[in-house]
């Protein structure tokens, strides 16, 4: 069966979806994608759907849903990469993607994860080494 | 209206989906609509065809390269031989849906087309056209 990579980059697991997606390999990406957070104990998942030439009702559902499911599990998520004719057309098709964070491109959508899940522990250390 | 090409696509499964877009849109490039235009066109085609294999076991998708006064379009068919839709004033409001979906699918796809139609039957199945013209915004 098809199915999506998974990257795990520190705190952070990567997805760079680059085929066309049907729901089935949508509903797998999103399953495999929750068993990794919990295994991984990640804080963050970045999508880049910059090759993505067409996110429907249902993709755009998936998307909204792996965005809570991560809160629940404590990862924020962010979207990257959307080309323009794709989030002109979901607008029209009455989708506004409620709940996702959207980021240009994959550099900003990092930064903005860690903005979101504020300094991590071994930076915290850092700064208490400086004080002292 | 003329056809100017007609091509005929079995949709049964999934995958099948992606080889008919994928051909929609090579057409729609091919007559010189906009990407926007394109990506419109293939979004109210998935949406359509998700309707088709969810609810009638899938059917037949038509691409046809059209023209009316000089102005090339793409009309795309769906035609099934499910259930049918008991109310369609019901089914083309936004939010409405007897499966667990969001309930954009008729209605965001007519409103990613310049020309909807649908007809259905219950009983019998249902068959919806869209148009989207080269010039269509």
């Amino acid at each position: 069966m098809d199915r999506i990579p998974i990257l795990k980059m520190g705190e952070f697991l990567l997805v760079t979806i680059q085929v066309d997606l049907y729901d089935r390999l949508a509903l797998t990406l999103e399953s495999d994608l929750m068993n990794m957070v919990s295994r991984t104990e990640a804080r963050g998942v970045l999508i880049d759907i910059s090759a993505v030439s067409i996110v429907d009702s249902f993709m755009g559902r998936i998307l909204g849903n792996i965005a809570s499911m991560s809160k629940i599990m404590d990862a924020e998520t962010v979207v990257v990469g959307m080309q323009p004719a794709v989030a002109i057309t979901l607008v029209e098709l009455g989708l506004t993607l409620s709940g996702v964070h959207t980021a240009l491109d994959v550099e900003m959508g990092m930064e903005l994860l860690r903005k979101k899940i504020g300094p991590t522990p071994t930076d915290e250390e850092d700064l208490y080494d400086d004080i002292i | 209206m003329m056809t100017l090409s007609k091509e005929n696509f079995e949709i049964k499964r999934e995958p099948d989906v992606i080889l008919y877009r994928n051909r929609a849109k090579e057409l729609a490039a091919k007559i010189g609509m906009s990407l926007v235009g394109q990506t419109k066109l293939i979004t109210a085609a998935s949406e359509l065809v998700r309707n088709m294999l969810r609810y009638a076991e899938g059917g037949t998708g038509t691409i046809e390269v059209v023209v009316r006064n000089n102005i090339k379009g793409i009309r795309l068919t769906f035609a099934d031989k499910g259930p049918g839709i008991k109310d369609l004033k019901l089914a083309m409001q936004d939010g409405f849906s007897t499966g667990r979906s969001l309930g954009l699918g008729l209605p965001g796809a007519k409103r990613l087309s310049n020309e909807f139609d649908i007809k259905s039957e219950p009983g019998k199945g249902t068959t919806v056209t869209i148009i989207r013209w080269k010039n269509g915004l």
